[in-house]
């Protein structure tokens, strides 16, 4: 199994039936490859669906549906397509219960930096401040280094996407949980120890006894 | 709603330097035609606001590889390697504004609002020169209104009266900017009878719309 594959799939399992969730396009959007259809889930994409289904049979693709990244999918049984006023006041309002996001950076406050490199890379925000602002709970999901250097640091050194505390890393190291006091290591990848999940980050990590290994549903 | 103009009579409506507010959401929903209209007509220093700037060749991609843009307001420009070029070579001025943020600056324009308070962007770049308001113990960032020259709106379908509707999800900005423009000129996919599109079905009412395009030849 890749990295990609244990994060979406470790990820998928903080899913619960009757869910709305936002996947953020990348590697967040693996996750719903691993979400049962038949457990009543409605993702949303902020382009302006609920209910966000797999890519048509080919050649059945229709420009008027895509997701937030552009690509072709279809609808899901009780979709609805809402504008883009609609779409984000249900992202403010409190009505989307998660949201799964890449990063680039998490700190020690569980601060999220994951919208600009400053004099590199200026995409733009998108919905992601919204998203981070919004949601009821925000994942972070995205591999636990870059090239080597640590991406869980003290301080964020790039711009903030939001200044509210995320409520669950997952990488392809550890799950990690923000808390008041700090990042709460809860569990490490299979095969990878404590220590090689504190080496790769440069943040400091809590660790309260045993840290269990990620325990990974089998997919369907 | 006045009539049905061509692409052409339509750019031609469209000084240089005016702002425009275009539907779409990087590409899906966009007035194509009008845009190749106005590439065509080589219109120069305009504002563009919208999700986005699309990819070179697409939408208002299009636009910005003729150079006809000189300020764009929008949340992401990401795909479009010449929009970003641009930004750091000076010949371009880019706004970012989140995403909700956007929609409900324009929204607030076309709805007679003087503004919108939100918690998007507190603590960050975003909220840098900007008033805060504390409500119920919470910070809220003062968002002012866009609004602009024109609205220029992908529609699915138009009425003889200009009632429109939109198909799944190439409505995105389209009925909130339809509000917030001076004029506003709409391309449909195909324009029907009165009636077709029930008084229910219909998103922006034809009291709104100032022009049709003309169906495609």
């Amino acid at each position: 199994m890749n990295a990609k594959e244990l994060i979406a799939r470790r990820v998928a399992q903080e899913i619960k039936t009757g869910m709305l969730v936002n996947l953020g396009i990348g590697l967040p959007s693996l996750v719903a490859n691993y979400v049962a259809v038949d457990r009543g889930v409605f993702f949303q994409a902020e382009n302006g669906v609920i209910g966000l289904g797999a890519r048509p049979p080919e050649g059945m693709e229709d420009p008027h549906l895509t997701d937030a990244g552009g690509g072709f999918v279809s609808a899901v049984p009780g979709a609805a397509s809402i504008d883009s006023a609609m779409s984000f006041g249900l992202i403010r309002g409190g009505h989307l219960d998660m949201t799964v996001l890449g990063g680039l950076q998490v700190d020690e406050s569980g601060h999220l930096a994951n919208w600009k490199v400053p004099g590199k890379m200026v995409p733009g925000m998108g919905g992601a401040m919204d998203l981070v602002s919004g949601a009821l709970m925000v994942v972070v999901a995205m591999q636990h280094t870059a090239k080597g250097a640590p991406k869980i640091v003290p301080e964020c050194t790039l711009p903030l996407t939001a200044v509210r505390r995320v409520d669950l890393v997952v990488t392809d190291l550890a799950v990690i949980e923000p808390s008041p006091e700090g990042l709460i290591l809860r569990e490490r990848a299979p095969g990878v120890s404590v220590d090689d999940v504190c080496k790769a980050t440069s943040a400091t990590l809590l660790i309260d006894g045993d840290v269990p290994e990620m325990q990974l549903e089998p997919t369907s | 709603m006045k009539g049905a103009i061509s692409p052409a009579a339509a750019a031609e409506l469209i000084d240089d330097g005016s702002s425009l507010l275009i539907g779409g959401f990087m590409g899906v929903g966009t007035p194509e035609r009008l845009i190749d209209a106005l590439v065509a007509s080589g219109k120069s220093n305009l504002t563009v606001i919208a999700n986005d700037t699309a990819m070179p060749g697409r939408g208002i991609g299009k636009l910005i590889t003729a150079g006809l843009v000189s300020r764009v307001i929008a949340s992401h420009i990401g795909l479009n390697p010449e929009t970003q070029s641009g930004m750091i070579s000076g010949e371009i001025d880019v706004e970012l504004v989140p995403q909700g943020t956007l929609v409900e600056r324009i929204r607030a324009a076309g709805m007679g609002l003087g503004g919108v308070l939100t918690a998007t962007g507190i603590g960050t770049e975003v909220e840098e020169g900007k008033q805060t308001i504390e409500i119920d113990g919470q910070l809220f960032l003062v968002e002012t209104p866009i609004k602009a020259d024109f609205a220029l709106i992908s529609a699915w379908q138009a009425d003889y009266v200009g009632n429109l509707s939109y198909l799944l999800t190439a409505h995105n900005f389209n009925p909130i900017m339809a509000l917030a423009g001076k004029t506003v000129i709409a391309e449909p996919g195909s324009i029907v009878p009165v009636g077709v599109i029930t008084p229910d079905a219909v998103k922006t009412p034809g009291v709104l719309v100032d022009h049709l395009l003309v169906r495609a030849s």
